[in-house]
This record gives structure tokens, C-alpha cells and sequence, in this order.
């Protein structure tokens, strides 16, 4: 009887893996779903912890929803800070998918940027239909190059790309101090690090200024969409694509199949440090106009949370970018109306991951969201 | 389910807001937007938003802050204060000046204060804070260069920018002052004040950075080190409370040490105060009563909004002349006759 039963359970789960139905809606938004439900909740159980009144709390996370959809400022600033992370999170999920833990992508933002900002200041001449494109495509080619290191010494001499990304990213702070100094680069009358100003010309247009000059929102969200669905298309309908999956899933099938495995990590790599380089790009471009020590502020680790939080998929990041954006521009709202710690949206966000990271914990906590799963076999 | 979102949460959110609009008319209020040390950094922005806690007990407004967790929050945090919240906005510290600048100009209507910024030409609704923190650093710098056994002094930044540098470059110019006085030759490391060139942290937040520098400048032969990097001294102060008084003393920077790091209250040979919870209250008294202008107003020994704090634990250790001595200093400088020199 056993038997039956498992031969059922296989043959369920081979159905879930060939038609992309109900599994896939589960594990892309309802466990996430569920996950930051849980956290809210936990996140309120802390903030009582620590001698928060209940009122406060509520006025807390009236203010989170208020500061992240409750406006058009609010939902200005949710895009704005959205934009970069999911730029980076793809570049971060198509490197996981080819089973590649990339934790460079904080390096490859900065380099996208500096690059970005330097053609931006060098051509200053240009028109904005030329500019423009030349400043987001070398932020694309520098966040490339500087992740294709970490994917050649992978390829050539099996060190492991989670030990030489993270180098990486701590060289890449050092390049960034060095080259802030640089006389050309270096902002004229300023003796600390800070770039020349990208001309308007190189700026990513803002798209509601006419409405507030203080909508932030730009142009970068049209980049965003493109990105998204360029990685779908990429991930799914092509060769390269299928070969980066075929790698992640299993590289000695993938080897016996004809698959250049060497070649196939390097340009994993490439293409993640792309879009790491093209957030950068679009902090630069579309929020900052120039480069400072600390101008990634963390966007490359933030966006590996959306990564998984998204499950490599690219509309799921899509999605946990959308989250983490929200939560971020909520969180200030928090803490100016509630005066509550902006600490609390780090936790928060910790604790949806754990959450994400474990479903079976979500599943075994919220039975009654998975009812069709469960309830449906015999 | 993107489409779906917005209509579903409308009414919640009328709701809400409708709250918020309903609230009865609030006191004055001021805001602050702190730089990226966090608020409780026993230091620089710690002292900032003192001025606006002191505002809240004497004058009675009502007091709001936004920590800026990195440079690219500045810009948000003011976003996130406009829109007729309050009634004057601080943005405290020099690297905010061109977000404030930039908010400032779109916000005719806003009164902003900043901290550590003078703009030229000035914006008729920025009211700027700046400090001659050199005057106050002066006499540090002489007192270090009397108490000094080893001859060597040292000193290191958290950024390259001038309300940093004016702490180092006071201070070298108060060694100099002591070395021509005495006819000695106390050293300072770390800064120089002809090529604009030093010790700098490049943060305003790492602890560890904090310790590593003060090692170094021990290593070789200071004894009595100066961090201008906000909470960043915190660290070396720890160094100093390992060692012992008698190896290394740490001069504190923008509030008495002594008294907001207590722990280690003991290391502290004296703190270069920059009394911005002076200026910062000011600025909000002069905002409820419209005397608000555009400009800049400036700290100084004479003002006090500069000082030197007392020694403390230091007092016994400091020999009675070199007190006179400074003493002597502090109003010379005030009077003129005594020139810092930029």
C-alpha cells in the first residue's frame, strides 16, 4: 500500500514539475506571501519585546503601508528603491540558476556605476539619446568584466566563487577610493572622495517631476521591465539559457550532453555582473548623478535576499524587489510617524528570509494556504 | 495582482489618512535627518539632536528623526519630512549639502537648517550652522602637545571634508603654537596641514577602523591621539582604556566624552566640543518666532559654540601652568591677538 502511495506522490510531483501550474503560483507567491505575514507578526512581537505600546505598533505599520503604497510620493520612493534590486536580484538569480553563488554582485554595482559616471562626465556634449545608452551599456560592460574575474578563476582554476567574489567586493571599495581621487574623476574644490556630476544629458529622466519635483521615480522602472523580461526570455526560450540551467541542475549531465561547463560559467558570471553593473548604473544615473564611497549602500547583498527570496524566477524578483522597495520606503515612513527604530525593517526583512528559506516551516505554520496540496489526494 | 493591489488597500488607506488629517493641530515641530553614524553615536549626531530634545523640554515642540543608514537615504529622509510635516527641517552634517541644497530650492515654502554648511551664495530658507571648531582645537592641540611624554601626537578623520579637517588643522596649528613657545619639537602624525593630506578613516561608523588607526598612530609613538570620525573614536577610546591612561590618552571630538561615554570617561584627556545642541536649538526658537532668515550662523570660543571641555579624571594629571597657559590661549584668541591661521 505503501507503494501505491509514493508511486502517486512521484507521479504528482512529476506533474508539478512539467506544467507550470499551481506549484509554481505556491512557491512564487504564496510561501513569500506567508513569509512576510509572519514576519509583520513576529516583527510586532518584537517591538512589544522591547517596550513598544500595542498603539504605536499599530500606528507602525499603518505608517509602513502609508509610506510604501499610500501615496504617489510613496509609491515613487517604493519604485525608486526597488528598481536597483531587482536589476541586481536577476543578475543574482540567473547565476543561481546556472549554480553559481555569486555573492560579488555589491562589487559589480559599484564598478557599473563608476563606469557609468565616468563616460557620463567624459562626454559631456553628448546628446541624451546617445549619452545615455553609452552610460548604462558601460555599466553593463564594467560590472560584467569585474564579475567575469570571479567566473574565469572559477572556470580555470575551481576557486570557489563565493571566496573570490567576496575579495571581489572588498577590492572593489579600495578601486572605488582610489579612483574618487583621481584628478579627473575627482569633483573639483572637494578634497574627499566624490565624483563629477553626470551631465542632464546622462541623467535617467524622471518621470513625474512635472506632477512634484519631489517624485523621485525615473526612468531606470522602464529598464527594469525590459530586464525582467529579457531574463525570462533568456532563462527559458534559449539555448544559453537552457545550458545555464542544465549546469545549475546537474554539470556532470550537463558535460556528458556537450556543454561547455568552463564556458558556460564564465558567461554566468558575465551576464549576473551585467545586470549587478546596470543597477549601479541606475543609482547613478537615475537617483545620485555621481559616485560616493558609499553610494551602493548595500544594494549587491540586499538584492541577494530578493534573489532567493524571488526563487531565481525572474518575475518572482520582480515581485521581491517590489517588497523590499516598499519596505524600504515604508520604513522611513515608520520611523517618522511612529518614531520606531528603522532597525525593526532590518529584522523584518531577516525574518521574512528565514521564513522563505524554510517552507516547510511557512506550510507547516499556514496549513490552510496549501488546502489543495494536501487535501486532494486520496 | 499588480493592478489589483492599489484598489484593494484604497479604502484602508483613505482611512488612514483620513486619521492622520484629523489629528488635531500640532505643536511646532522640528525634524531632524541624521547623518550616518545613527543617532545614538555619543558624538556628532547625538549632540544634534540634544538641541532639538532641549527644544522639546524648553520651548515645547515636538521633535522628529530619520536616520540616514547610507549616503543614498539623504535625499528620501528629506523627501519623506516634506509635505507640511514640520516646520523646520535639520539636516545635520556637510555631506547632506547638496540634498538639502536641492530639496531647499524645490521647497521655497520649507525652512531648512544644516549643520556643518554654508552655502555661497546663500538660500533665503537654508539658515546654515557652521563652527570655528579650529579655536577650540587650537587649545587642544597646545594642551596635547604640553602633556605629551613621547613627543608625538596623533590625529586621523573620518572624511576628507573641511568640518573634519577643521579639527586637525586647529589642532596642528595649537602643537605649533606650543613648539614655538617652548622652542620643543612635538610632532603631529596623521595630518598635514600644507598638502591637505592625512589619516582618514574613510567612514563615520566602523568601530574597528576606529581601534586599527589609534593602534597605528601608538605604534608609532603617539600618545595622545585626536579621532574626528563621530562614534569611530568610540574605538580607539577602547584601545586607550586597554593600554592605560599612561600609554594612550584620546582627545574627544563634538560632545564631552567624558560625560556620553562614561564607561571609558577615564580615557578622555579633554573633548573638543562642538555645541551644535546650542546652535541647533537656536535655529528652532528663531523658526517659531519668524526670525528665520537665510544664511549662515557661526559657533565659536566667544559665542560658545565652541569650548573645550573640563578634564575630569585628567584634572590632577595636568599641571597648573599649562591650565594658565591655556587659559591665556582662550582669550587671546578671542581678543584676536592670537591668530589660528587657515
Amino acid at each position: 500500500m505503501t507503494d501505491r502511495k509514493q508511486i502517486t506522490e512521484e507521479m504528482r510531483a512529476l506533474m508539478a514539475r512539467a506544467t507550470r501550474g499551481r506549484g509554481e503560483f505556491e512557491d512564487l507567491v504564496i510561501v513569500p506571501l506567508f513569509a512576510t505575514v509572519a514576519a509583520l507578526i513576529l516583527g510586532a512581537l518584537t517591538m512589544l519585546a522591547t517596550n513598544v505600546d500595542p498603539a504605536t505598533i499599530g500606528r507602525s505599520y499603518i505608517a509602513l503601508l502609508q509610506g510604501s503604497v499610500g501615496s504617489v510620493n510613496a509609491l515613487s520612493e517604493t519604485l525608486t528603491a526597488a528598481a536597483p534590486l531587482v536589476l541586481a536580484g536577476l543578475g543574482l538569480a540567473l547565476g543561481f540558476r546556472a549554480g553559481l553563488f555569486n555573492i560579488g554582485a555589491e562589487g559589480q554595482v559599484l564598478m557599473g556605476g563608476l563606469a557609468a559616471v565616468i563616460v557620463g562626465f567624459s562626454f559631456p556634449g553628448l546628446p541624451a539619446v546617445l549619452l545615455l545608452p553609452m552610460c548604462l551599456v558601460a555599466g553593463a560592460l564594467a560590472g560584467a568584466a569585474y564579475a567575469s574575474i570571479a567566473g574565469y578563476l572559477r572556470a580555470a582554476t575551481g576557486a570557489h566563487e563565493v571566496i573570490t567574489t567576496i575579495m571581489l567586493n572588498l577590492s572593489s571599495y579600495r578601486i572605488l577610493d582610489y579612483m574618487l581621487r583621481q584628478p579627473w574623476v575627482q569633483r573639483e574644490g572637494r578634497a574627499d572622495p566624490v565624483s563629477k556630476s553626470v551631465p542632464d544629458a546622462a541623467e535617467l529622466p524622471r518621470l513625474l517631476d512635472w506632477l512634484d519635483p519631489n517624485l523621485r521615480v525615473h526612468a531606470g522602472i522602464f529598464l527594469v521591465l525590459a530586464a525582467v523580461a529579457f531574463v525570462w526570455w533568456l532563462l527559458f526560450r534559449t539555448r544559453i539559457g537552457f545550458e545555464f540551467r542544465a549546469s545549475g541542475e546537474n554539470p556532470d549531465a550537463a558535460r556528458y550532453a556537450g556543454m561547455r561547463a568552463k564556458l558556460i560559467i564564465v558567461v554566468a558570471m558575465a551576464t549576473a555582473g551585467a545586470f549587478a553593473g546596470l543597477a549601479g548604473a541606475n543609482q547613478v544615473l537615475g537617483v545620485l548623478g555621481r559616485a560616493t564611497p558609499g553610494f551602493s549602500a548595500g544594494i549587491g547583498f540586499d538584492a541577494i535576499a530578493v534573489a532567493l527570496l524571488g526563487r531565481s524566477h525572474p518575475v518572482g524578483v520582480l515581485l521581491a524587489g517590489l517588497l523590499f522597495g516598499a519596505l524600504e520606503a515604508g520604513g522611513r515612513q515608520m520611523q517618522v510617524d511612529a518614531g520606531v527604530s528603522i532597525d525593526l525593517i532590518g529584522i523584518i526583512q531577516a525574518l521574512i528570509i528565514v521564513f522563505i528559506a524554510a517552507p516547510l516551516l511557512v506550510r507547516a505554520i499556514f496549513p490552510w494556504g496549501f488546502r489543495k496540496d494536501r487535501r486532494a489526494k486520496p | 495582482m499588480k493592478s489589483l493591489k492599489p484598489k484593494l488597500l484604497a479604502p484602508a488607506l483613505l482611512a488612514a489618512l483620513a486619521l492622520t488629517a484629523a489629528a488635531p493641530a500640532t505643536a511646532f515641530t522640528a525634524c531632524q535627518v541624521t547623518d550616518t553614524g545613527g543617532i545614538d553615536d555619543n558624538s556628532f549626531n547625538q549632540t544634534a539632536w540634544k538641541g532639538v530634545l532641549d527644544a522639546q523640554a524648553q520651548l515645547g515642540v515636538e521633535g522628529r528623526f530619520l536616520e540616514s543608514q547610507a549616503e543614498t537615504d539623504y535625499e528620501a529622509n528629506i523627501n519623506s519630512l516634506l509635505g507640511g510635516a514640520c516646520d523646520v527641517i535639520i539636516t545635520v552634517g556637510f555631506l547632506l549639502g547638496d540634498a538639502t541644497k536641492a530639496a531647499a530650492e524645490a521647497n521655497p515654502a520649507q525652512k531648512f537648517s544644516i549643520v556643518d554648511f554654508a552655502y555661497d551664495p546663500t538660500i533665503p530658507n537654508v539658515l546654515g550652522q557652521v563652527y570655528a571648531t579650529d579655536q577650540a582645537a587650537f587649545m587642544a592641540g597646545y594642551l596635547s602637545a604640553g602633556m605629551s611624554q613621547t613627543g608625538i601626537v596623533g590625529t586621523f578623520g573620518g572624511i576628507n571634508i573641511p568640518p573634519v579637517t577643521i579639527f586637525m588643522d586647529g589642532f596642528a596649528a595649537g602643537v605649533a603654537h606650543y613648539n614655538a613657545a617652548k622652542g620643543t619639537s612635538v610632532q603631529v602624525l596623521g595630518w598635514n596641514p600644507a598638502t591637505r593630506e592625512g589619516l582618514f578613516t574613510n567612514n563615520f561608523e566602523s568601530l574597528d577602523d576606529g581601534r586599527a588607526f589609534a593602534q597605528n598612530l601608538y605604534d608609532e609613538g603617539a600618545d595622545i591621539v585626536l579621532p574626528v570620525a563621530g562614534p569611530v573614536g568610540l574605538g580607539s577610546a577602547a584601545l586607550a582604556d586597554e593600554l592605560g591612561v599612561d600609554k594612550l590618552r584620546i582627545v574627544g571630538v563634538d560632545a564631552d566624552l567624558y560625560l556620553t561615554d562614561p564607561e571609558k570617561g577615564h580615557v578622555y584627556l579633554t573633548s573638543i566640543m562642538k555645541n551644535m545642541d546650542a546652535t541647533v536649538l537656536q535655529v528652532i526658537d528663531m523658526a517659531m518666532k519668524d526670525t528665520f532668515a537665510g544664511g549662515v550662523i557661526v559657533g565659536t570660543l566667544e559665542s560658545g559654540g565652541v569650548g573645550l571641555a573640563p578634564f575630569h579624571d585628567a584634572e590632577s594629571a595636568i599641571p597648573d601652568d599649562l591650565k594658565a597657559e591655556l587659559e591665556a590661549i582662550r582669550k587671546g584668541i578671542i581678543d584676536g591677538s592670537i591668530k589660528i591661521g587657515m
